[in-house]
C-alpha cells in the first residue's frame, strides 16, 4: 500500500509540506521538505521492528551497496550533495551510510526508536529522513540559508552566512544534511516526534510520502 | 572604462548576464557527470580501483557560486577520464592473462606452478587455474603436468554477525506464550 493510500485510510497523519526560501528554490528546483508528527517516545525497539531489520539485513548485499549510487534516488542525493559543495564519499548520504554500516557490521544494528524506524524507511525508499522533537518546533519547517551571525544551538561558533539549514519559524533546527541543533533532536523526554524528509530534484513525491508513512507507521505501531 | 565592466552596465548595452542560468546549466552538467562516474565506479568495482573522489568545496552545505561549480564540474570530468584510463589499463592486463591462460591450458608443463585466478581474467567468483604435477612428485619427475581448476567460492550462509545477534536476542528475551505452549506440546 502506498503512503497516500494509507493516509486516506487514516492510519497516519498526512505529511505537512514545508517551504523553501524563494532564492534557494530558484537555485534548486525540486528541493522541498515534508514532515509528519507522531505521538511516540524514544526507547528500545520492539521485537517486530528488530525482526524487520534482520530481514532487511538478509536481503541486502554488497553488490547492491556498490550499485546503489546508480539507482535514481540515491543518485539524486549524491548529485545534490555535489551541488551544495559536499563530497558524498566523505559526508555520506543517509542511505549510503546505512548500507556501508550494514556491510561493516554484518547487519543493520538496532539503535532503538525512532532511529530503527527511520533506518527501515531510508533503506526501503532511499529518501533522506530526520527526526526532531516535535514539541520544540515552532510553526512550519523550512529550508533556508543562515543569516549573518546566526548560530546553531549548542554550537559556539557562528554559521557561515549562506549555510543551508532546516529551520522552524524561530531559528535553525539543524544543518541541511548535517548536525541537529541542541535540544531539537529526539531525547529521553521527547513525547512527540517530527519525522522530516528532505526532497531533492529527482526524488518523486510518492517516494517521500512512502518514506514518511513507513517511518510513522513503524513508530505508531509501537 | 571600469564602469563598463560592472554587470549592471551590461543591461544598458543589451547584453544580459544571468549567472543563475549558468549555475543551473553547471548543475545539470554535474548531475550528468556524477551519473557517468557512478557507472564507471560500478563497472570497475571488483576489477580494479578507480579514482572517484572529488573533494568537498565547502565545509557546510551552501549555494555555490559559478566558479566553485566549475571547479566541481572540471574535477568530476577529470576523475571520469582517470577512471576510464584505469579501466582500460586493467582491460589490457586481463586480455594478457586470458592469453596466458589459453597457452597454459594448451601446454601446462611450460607454465609450471603458474596460477591464474578468475579475478585476473576479469571474471567473478573465487576460482583459479593452477598448473600442477599429476600424482605429485612422480608427475614432477615424469613431466606430467595438468591445469587444475579450483572448486570456487565457499558456500554462502548467513553472516556470523547476524547469527550472533539472533542468538543474543533469543537468549535475552523470554519465549512467547504460544512458543512455550508449542514446545510443551511437542515435548
Amino acid at each position: 500500500m502506498s503512503g497516500a493510500a494509507a493516509q486516506r485510510m487514516g492510519w497516519v497523519p498526512a505529511p505537512r509540506q514545508g517551504w523553501v526560501a524563494p532564492h534557494i528554490a530558484s537555485e534548486f528546483p525540486g528541493l522541498g521538505i515534508a514532515w509528519v508528527e507522531v505521538d511516540a517516545k524514544p526507547g528500545k525497539s520492539p521485537d517486530p521492528v528488530r525482526r524487520r531489520l534482520r530481514d532487511l539485513s538478509n536481503r541486502t548485499y554488497g553488490s547492491q551497496a556498490i550499485r546503489l549510487r546508480e539507482r535514481p534516488i540515491p543518485w539524486a542525493y549524491r548529485v545534490f550533495y555535489r551541488q551544495i559543495g559536499l563530497d558524498p564519499d566523505r559526508t555520506r548520504t543517509a542511505v549510503e551510510q546505512l548500507m556501508l554500516d550494514r556491510l561493516y557490521d554484518g547487519g543493520f544494528r538496532s539503535k532503538g526508536l525512532p532511529a530503527d524506524a527511520l533506518d527501515i524507511a531510508i533503506v526501503e525508499t532511499g529518501v533522506a529522513l530526520r527526526a526532531f522533537d516535535a514539541d520544540r518546533i515552532v510553526g512550519s519547517l523550512c529550508i533556508r540559508d543562515s543569516a549573518p551571525g546566526e548560530k546553531l544551538e549548542g554550537v559556539e561558533s557562528e554559521m557561515a552566512q549562506g549555510t543551508l539549514t532546516i529551520a522552524d519559524e524561530m531559528k535553525p533546527v539543524g544543518l541541511l544534511f548535517g548536525s541537529t541543533a541542541e535540544g531539537y533532536g529526539v531525547e529521553r523526554g521527547t513525547r512527540r516526534i517530527a519525522i522530516a524528509a528532505v526532497q531533492v530534484k529527482g526524488v518523486p513525491q510518492i517516494a517521500v510520502e512512502e518514506a514518511l508513512w513507513m517511518a510513522a507507521a513503524t513508530l505508531e505501531a509501537v | 572604462m571600469p564602469a563598463l565592466l560592472k554587470h549592471e552596465e551590461f543591461a544598458g548595452l543589451g547584453i544580459g548576464v544571468d549567472e543563475r542560468e549558468a549555475r543551473l546549466e553547471l548543475r545539470r552538467q554535474i548531475s550528468r557527470l556524477e551519473a557517468e562516474l557512478s557507472s564507471v565506479f560500478g563497472e570497475a568495482f571488483g576489477h580494479t580501483e578507480v579514482p572517484h573522489q572529488v573533494e568537498a568545496i565547502a565545509a557546510a552545505p551552501r549555494v555555490l557560486d559559478l566558479g566553485e561549480l566549475e571547479v566541481i564540474r572540471d574535477r568530476l570530468a577529470e576523475r571520469i577520464g582517470e577512471a576510464r584510463a584505469a579501466l582500460a589499463d586493467r582491460a589490457v592486463v586481463e586480455t594478457q592473462n586470458r592469453e596466458l591462460l589459453r597457452e597454459m591450458l594448451d601446454a601446462p608443463a611450460e607454465f609450471k606452478w603458474v596460477r591464474v585466478s578468475r579475478a585476473d581474467v576479469g571474471e567473478p567468483g573465487c576460482g583459479a587455474w593452477h598448473s600442477r604435477p599429476l600424482l605429485g612428485p612422480i608427475g614432477m619427475l615424469m613431466g606430467w603436468w595438468q591445469v587444475k581448476v579450483s572448486s570456487g567460492c565457499p558456500l554462502a550462509r548467513r553472516l556470523a554477525a547476524v547469527e550472533r545477534e539472533v542468538e543474543a536476542s533469543e537468549a535475552t528475551e523470554p519465549r512467547s506464550a504460544t512458543e512455550t505452549r508449542c514446545a510443551g506440546f511437542h515435548a
